[in-house]
């Protein structure tokens, strides 16, 4: 074997790192795992990634996964390249600020890694149907928003088979590889959707948006942050200093500027002093630090399991990894667990515990709060006599009105029942989710408050 | 309508670009990492993984060694490496590629061998912040990291094997102001009230004070009248057992309002004075960490060469012994919590007018050490930042590499500790060492033609370890073959786990905030277990 090493073709040698993990087999190696040079040939040829996310992990993820083998990646993002880009996200450059960031990055590795056919996607995850979906092997996730997380999710749970015993069909199951970071820290994991816990189950992991009460921010401000909030959400509709229909924009350096001096003016009335500029655009567009070195960690930790799940070669992390680079380097991975009626995963229909006297309003305000659903603006329907009824729908303008009365009334004369389904449709999820109304006699008395 | 024009100051463009880290060091931190520069040996995935996140945000300068030529493999591997590189110098072509992700870096490639430079110019290293070196041989490592221990320069050693990977912080002594710790404590000296605080506290009567009022007043407040008013009953002590915090808890709902059917009004400030008594009652002390950096040798016997941190700990533990009766300086920086703006703000400034006295007093004795030792000045925020942070000073000792591969006792013993355990990790760290012996001993890695073969002779050398630092024997050879299985191959994605860890870690210590590892850090991808361990 040594001897005709000179003559393997110059393609062969490139890839003689990972020929050596993918053709040979070892003692830790995934019980299904047969050493062989068709792997390396289907990582090239077959394997369809799909990176979702073009930011500080997507660039990275892209990169890791055109040197891992892969050629067949798609990536997805309509956003574009700003300034405060640039210090990680590491395939765009000055002169690329207002381009699309998916196809900058596209265009930036399918130039230095020959034979990679990246191909690049500029619009929201939501604008790809489940056709568009189903064609990937594994769907690895780099994004900053929770919302597009968990629709994320909900489409991978869409395109779950059940047979006829209602056991998972496996062949429909695409894995999705997800991580984020924020400043200093971030997590990996690896969800086998319809196996193990999905993005829906373990949504009590993400820490609750901070949020200051209005009676303070109005009544008693104490940090810079209120009198921030004070000029954003008080002073500004009032003021409409742009005009009224002109809606204040955290990237507009003159809006930014507005606002800071006006948090000014009253953060010295009120002897608060710290109001800066950085803080002001911090607060307005509710920044999250960022560094290339944990995006970086992240993003090849989520390339490495990528890596397991296509080739076999080894066996996935289980299932979910933490990283904190602030004191030292720390990592703990645990098996986090599947939720028995996870609203996204469990082919079950979900239960709400209600009053027979409950308005629909309380509804709406569980689906929003109650840890198993934290939906933002949940649209209500429900079938009445094997038709269609529309109860509240917040997202379209003109039904909102024509519904808003609804939330005042009381469920039962809106035509629900104990045992009746409602549909809730929300931007946390592409699916329509069926509920059971259950009807509770609330026996305990709500105490103070 | 007219357009408002915002007198405001417009950002500048590289604060711009580096908003999103500016929010985690701050723009001193920057300037300290643009004074930086970072010496890279060999310019591997590994290398040119952690060059990339250290040139992204915009260190001062890199300079690339490696003698090395670029190989296919090296294409197959490197992000920083294109067709065209073929042949050419590794280093050369790795800093063109690496430092075109930002114009603000400068850029340096030196082809010599290593070996070459520590024999004919060692002070090269001496301009570096931080030597990064990947793929050295164990005799390149021994010479380098003694040469860059005797001239006290950050060395961090970095391998990268198969689905393994390890990196080695060698440092004489590392101290940090600004640790960030995630939970910081609060310096409140409720036991221990300052004449301001003190006057503004008993200014208060709670019972006289209007609903809306009560409702206002800082819940420091609240817990401080509790507390002297069960003082008054329990011989003048402080309450410190579970039982003493509970009766503090009782007075505390004692001074709740009731409303018309007797039952008391839920009051915000109430419940966190409630929620503060296990904390915040914890008294005023000087922790002994802090205690012994300002009583170590360096702070006491100072010369001209003592570093400005050793003046601040010389000039804090004087004042901790006369000015501050044996307290550190009063940190000045007060919780939020309910209260109504102006009792919120005085308290603010009560405790941050204490701190900028108290930070005044420091700096003239730091003036006075100045001036006796004629060293250079130590500006009054440098002061003011240290005396912050007096409470979470950390100081990193570290060890030489020479004395780890030479396994001493210390070393041996301690990891024969982790060995008996069994601890994998530390099996790997063997693992990774028998390999670096293998390859001084068979110009190859184990594996690197053929694995069957070269079990045995690996096994020889983790032997070989073991008997050195009296160990018996791996009981299975499984991770033996699995190293020999790995051939010496660098694997891109581990390269780029180690490579943001390793670059966050040289970012530490060039800023000189957050706690990098010490000293030793191994990866494996293959479990994705991380473990640390020092040497």
């Amino acid at each position: 074997m040594a001897t005709t090493e000179t003559h393997v073709p110059e393609q062969q040698r490139r890839w003689h790192n990972i020929r050596k993990l993918l053709e040979r087999s070892g003692p830790f190696c995934h019980p299904d795992f047969e050493p062989s040079p068709d792997i390396l040939d289907f990582l090239m040829e077959s394997c369809k990634i799909l990176v979702v996310g073009a930011g500080g992990l997507g660039c990275e993820l892209l990169k890791d996964l055109a040197l891992m083998g892969f050629k067949k990646n798609h990536i997805v993002d309509m956003d574009t390249i700003e300034l405060s880009n640039l210090n990680r996200q590491f395939l765009f450059r000055k002169s690329d600020i207002g381009s699309s960031k998916a196809k900058c990055a596209v265009d930036f590795v399918n130039k230095r890694v020959p034979g990679c056919e990246a191909v690049a996607h500029h619009c929201a995850i939501q604008d790809l149907d489940e056709g568009f979906y189903r064609q990937f092997h594994i769907i690895v996730c780099g994004l900053d928003s929770i919302v597009a997380r968990r629709w994320l999710n909900g489409m991978l749970m869409n395109l779950l088979q059940y047979n006829d015993d209602r056991s998972l069909d496996q062949s429909s199951v695409i894995p999705l590889v997800d991580g984020g970071t924020e400043g200093f820290k971030g997590n990996a994991r690896v969800i086998l959707p319809g196996l193990s816990a999905c993005i829906e189950c373990t949504l009590d992991l993400y820490p609750p948006q901070k949020t200051f009460p209005l009676c303070t921010i109005a009544n008693t401000p104490r940090l810079p942050e209120h009198c921030i909030e004070y000029v954003k959400v008080i002073q500004w509709p009032k003021e409409n200093p742009w005009g009224s229909s002109t809606p204040l924009d955290g990237d507009d350096p003159q809006h930014v500027g507005w606002v800071f001096e006006k948090a000014q003016e009253r953060a010295m009335k009120h002897g608060i002093t710290s109001v800066t500029y950085r803080l002001t655009q911090g607060v307005l567009k509710n920044i999250i630090p960022a560094v290339a070195s944990t995006n970086a960690a992240i993003a090849a930790t989520c390339a490495t399991e990528v890596f397991k799940l296509a080739s076999s070669c080894c066996t996935n992390m289980n299932n979910y990894m933490v990283l904190n680079m602030a004191d030292g380097v720390y990592t703990y991975t645990f098996n986090a667990e599947r939720k028995p009626d996870c609203v996204a995963c469990s082919n079950t229909t979900r239960v709400l515990d209600v009053e027979p006297g409950a308005i629909l309003m309380d509804i709406y305000e569980k689906l929003k709060e109650d840890t198993g659903f934290l939906m933002k603006n949940p649209g209500i329907t429900t079938v009445i006599n094997g038709r269609n009824k529309t109860l509240y729908m917040p997202s379209i303008k003109s039904i909102e009105e024509r519904t808003r009365d609804n939330l005042k009334k009381k469920i039962t004369d809106l035509g629900l029942y104990n045992g009746g389904e409602i549909l809730v449709a929300d931007i946390t999820t592409p699916n329509t989710i069926s509920i059971k109304l259950k009807f509770i006699e609330n026996t305990d008395v709500e105490m103070s408050r | 309508m007219a357009s408002p024009s915002p007198k405001s100051p417009e950002q500048s463009e590289k604060n711009k670009q580096y908003d999103r880290q500016l929010r985690l060091w701050g723009d001193h931190g920057q300037t300290a990492l643009e004074n930086g520069h970072i010496c890279l040996i060999n310019a591997t995935a590994l290398g040119t993984e952690i060059l990339k996140s250290i040139v992204l945000p915009g260190v001062g300068a890199v300079t690339i060694v490696d003698d090395n030529i670029v190989s296919d493999e090296d294409i197959g591997s490197n992000f920083f490496l294109e067709c065209s590189s073929k042949n050419l110098n590794r280093g050369s072509e790795a800093l063109r590629l690496v430092i075109e992700l930002n114009p603000a870096v400068q850029g340096y490639a030196v082809q010599e061998p290593t070996d070459q430079i520590l024999l004919d110019n060692p002070d090269f290293f001496k301009k570096f912040s931080v030597v990064i070196a990947t793929s050295l041989s164990e005799k390149t490592i021994q010479n380098l990291s003694n040469h860059l221990w005797e001239i006290n320069v950050p060395f961090i050693l970095c391998r990268s094997v198969g689905f393994l990977g390890s990196f080695r912080i060698q440092l004489k002594e590392h101290a940090i102001v600004e640790s960030h710790p995630d939970n910081e404590q609060h310096d409140l000296r409720l036991d221990v009230p300052f004449q301001t605080l003190f006057d503004y506290l008993n200014s208060f009567d709670i019972d006289s004070l209007d609903l809306k009022d009560h409702g206002h007043i800082p819940w420091i407040v609240i817990l401080y009248k509790a507390v002297q008013k069960w003082k008054i009953s329990n011989s003048n002590r402080w309450p410190m057992s579970r039982k003493e915090k509970n009766e503090i808890k009782a007075i505390i709902d004692q001074f709740k309002r009731l409303d018309d059917n007797g039952m008391p009004i839920y009051e915000e400030n109430f419940e966190e004075a409630l929620r503060a008594v296990n904390t915040a009652l914890i008294p005023t002390f000087l922790p002994v960490k802090i205690q012994e950096l300002l009583y170590s040798s360096s702070a006491i016997n100072l010369t001209k060469e003592s570093s400005p941190f050793w003046i601040l700990c010389s000039a804090l533990r004087t004042f901790v012994e006369a000015e501050g009766k044996g307290k550190l300086p009063v940190r000045g920086t007060l919780p939020d919590m309910t209260a109504s703006t102006d009792h919120y703000v005085a308290l603010q400034n009560i405790y941050r007018n204490q701190a900028a006295i108290d930070s005044e007093i420091v700096y003239r004795k730091v003036q006075e050490i100045v001036t006796q030792l004629h060293c250079d000045h130590i500006s009054e925020s440098e002061v003011k930042l240290f005396c912050r942070h007096a409470h979470d000073l950390h100081l990193i000792k570290g060890s030489s590499i020479v004395g780890e591969y030479q396994f001493n006792n210390t070393v041996s013993s301690y990891i024969a500790r982790f060995l008996e355990e069994p601890d994998v990790m530390m099996v790997h760290y063997i693992l990774l060492r028998a390999a670096e012996m293998f390859r001084s001993e068979h110009c190859r890695a184990p594996g690197e033609w053929e694995p069957e073969s070269d079990i045995s002779k690996l096994k020889t050398c983790v032997s070989k370890l073991l008997t050195d630092i009296s160990c018996t024997p791996f009981p299975k050879d499984d991770h033996i073959h699995e190293m020999c299985r790995y051939g010496g191959a660098e694997i891109h994605s581990v390269s780029a786990f180690l490579g943001g860890c390793v670059a966050h870690e040289a970012i530490k210590i060039v800023t000189k905030q957050y706690k990098p590892v010490n000293n030793t850090f191994i990866y494996d991808g293959a479990s994705t277990n991380t473990a640390t361990f020092t040497f």
